[in-house]
């Protein structure tokens, strides 16, 4: 039985391959839509929104946010950002308080389910929000404040 | 009640919102424990360890140094290439060095026999730098081939019995600035220091607790830490001297806890804050 | 390269729960060493996911992921034996992409 070193390492040599007859799957479409530095760097919603092209959106309960009441460690927060609507472009996620407030991106297709979790850092206590960029242009949200307590020395 | 009520009405306003709001609030966010508990269940699924458990076995299987050879010679206590359950049997007495050894005392053996590597320039080595951190990651997967056994460090050798002595008096040694020990931390039930609870390590603690939640990946570093990593910082925060990378006092340290612990449940590697 | 990835598909009804450790250090470029230089940002910026070598997922992702990214998500309508391919893409250019099945 392969290990799982061997396991990857036959999917890298793969990976290469398709490369090399720039057949890559996914990065050609991950490159062509180009990196939105502005959206990284806004400050606030509505800088975001701008840079995204996208209106404000609006508070709705069709969107969720999934995460803790407190967080141990700022470092690590899980966050996710859900919608049972049919017709989502994109999930956001973002941390209100945070040097730069978008977080993270995500284009959905129809292929997965609009419902996208992962872990951000957050600096301090704040609201972080879930956005939902709907294909006929709504922008919905979902907020939750999220508590961020400094842990002691040991554990 | 109403009468008093009308009296002083400012005051049974203020004390009724005080109460809804703290009933509130505690309907909501839940107590601050429970809160904690929460956040470190929704982390488990995930646990950024798996990667250094990867990559431990690829190097375990790895050949490398200057004599081309992997570790799967090593004998870690249960005969050569053995891993299963060897975590939850160390330190122990090795015949072939003649000494107790702790598990990245052995990997350094091992790596110094078998593959031709320094022992003594990995041991002074930092913490999370070239072959330092590749002991880390072994030992991250090979207390992983422990997970859910029960410590069961052995004492049927007189130098294993002499080493949990050792590591005893040096857990009681106060010294330092701060005239700290480990006991300043450990020896007593139910401390904490603000939100970390910290361990009665003079006997089992529980399951999964103490020196049985180590290697364990801390999220507020992103680091993996081993147990040697974990015994140099708790020497940081006592304002005392390291001993050095598996030296006698950490490997007599690692005695004391893990015969203290036998029986405690290893969840190895842990996620730590 | 990057140390591999860590992908988990498991099948779950008419779809497959996609869990992803991800091995990078996700510098923020906000913090300083101990000489009091900024640390240079370095982290992953694009994200993609295929099934079946179809791509059903795209990200755009800043600095405030944390370090070590964990990401989940379901596929709809994968069986066992298919295969789920990510890879990513940080502001160095480095890049990484592994595959699982789905079992």
């Amino acid at each position: 039985m392969q290990n799982r070193r061997e396991m990857l390492s036959h999917s890298v040599k793969v990976a290469a391959m398709l490369a090399a007859v720039g057949l890559m799957p996914g990065l050609a479409q991950a490159q062509a839509a180009a990196y939105n530095t502005p959206a990284f760097a806004a400050k606030t919603l509505a800088e975001v929104m701008k840079a995204l092209g996208a209106a404000m959106p609006a508070e709705s309960k069709d969107v969720t946010i999934t995460g803790p009441d407190i967080a141990e460690n700022g470092a690590v927060v899980p966050v996710g950002a859900a919608t049972t609507l049919p017709g989502v472009k994109r999930l956001l996620m973002m941390v209100e308080k945070n040097p730069a407030m978008l977080a993270a991106m995500f284009n959905v297709t129809d292929a997965i389910d609009a419902n996208i979790s992962t872990r951000v850092k957050m600096g301090q206590s704040s609201d972080v929000y879930a956005v939902a960029m709907m294909n006929d242009g709504k922008v919905l949200f979902a907020r939750k404040e999220i508590k961020v307590t400094l842990g002691g020395c040991g554990g | 009640m109403s009468r008093q009520n009308e009296a002083r009405p400012r005051r049974a306003i203020l004390l009724a919102s005080a109460m809804l709001v703290c009933l509130a609030a505690g309907a909501q966010t839940k107590s601050p424990a429970d809160g904690i508990a929460e956040y470190r269940k929704m982390l488990e699924d995930g646990n950024p360890a798996d990667l250094f458990e990867a990559k431990g076995e690829a190097l375990w299987k790895q050949r490398r140094g200057p004599k081309s050879a992997s570790l799967e010679a090593c004998d870690l206590g249960k005969g050569p290439g053995n891993v299963k359950g060897a975590w939850a049997e160390m330190p122990r007495y090795f015949a072939d060095t003649a000494r107790v050894q702790d598990l990245e005392s052995r990997l350094l053996t091992c790596m110094e026999t078998l593959q031709g590597l320094s022992a003594a320039e990995i041991a002074k080595t930092p913490f999370g730098r070239g072959e330092q951190s590749n002991v880390t990651a072994l030992a991250t997967w090979i207390a992983a081939e422990s997970r859910g056994m029960r410590f069961n460090v052995p004492q049927g050798h007189a130098e294993e019995r002499r080493f949990y002595e050792l590591g005893k008096r040096a857990f009681f040694f106060r010294g330092g600035p701060m005239d700290f020990s480990c006991a300043t931390c450990h020896s007593e039930e139910g401390k904490r220091i603000r939100l970390q609870d910290l361990p009665l390590l003079t006997k089992n603690p529980g399951d999964g607790i103490g020196f049985a939640a180590w290697p364990a990946y801390r999220v507020s570093n992103g680091e993996m830490w081993s147990m040697q990593l974990r015994l140099n910082d708790c020497f940081r925060q006592q304002r005392f001297p390291y001993p050095g990378f598996a030296s006698e006092a950490t490997i007599a340290l690692g005695s004391y806890m893990g015969v203290n612990a036998k029986g405690a449940l290893s969840i190895a590697p842990g996620l730590k804050r | 390269m990057a140390d591999p990835m860590r992908i988990r598909a498991q099948v779950a009804g008419d779809k497959a729960t996609v869990r992803v450790l991800m091995s990078h250090e996700m510098e923020t470029g906000q913090r300083k060493d101990a000489a009091g230089a900024t640390i240079a940002a370095w982290h992953i910026q694009e994200v993609s996911a295929q099934h079946n070598g179809k791509t059903v997922m795209t990200a755009q992702w800043g600095p405030a992921v944390s370090k070590n990214p964990f990401m989940q998500f379901n596929v709809k309508g994968a069986k066992v034996g298919d295969k789920v391919t990510i890879s990513w893409v940080d502001n160095k250019g480095d890049k990484r992409t592994d595959e699982a099945v789905v079992s």
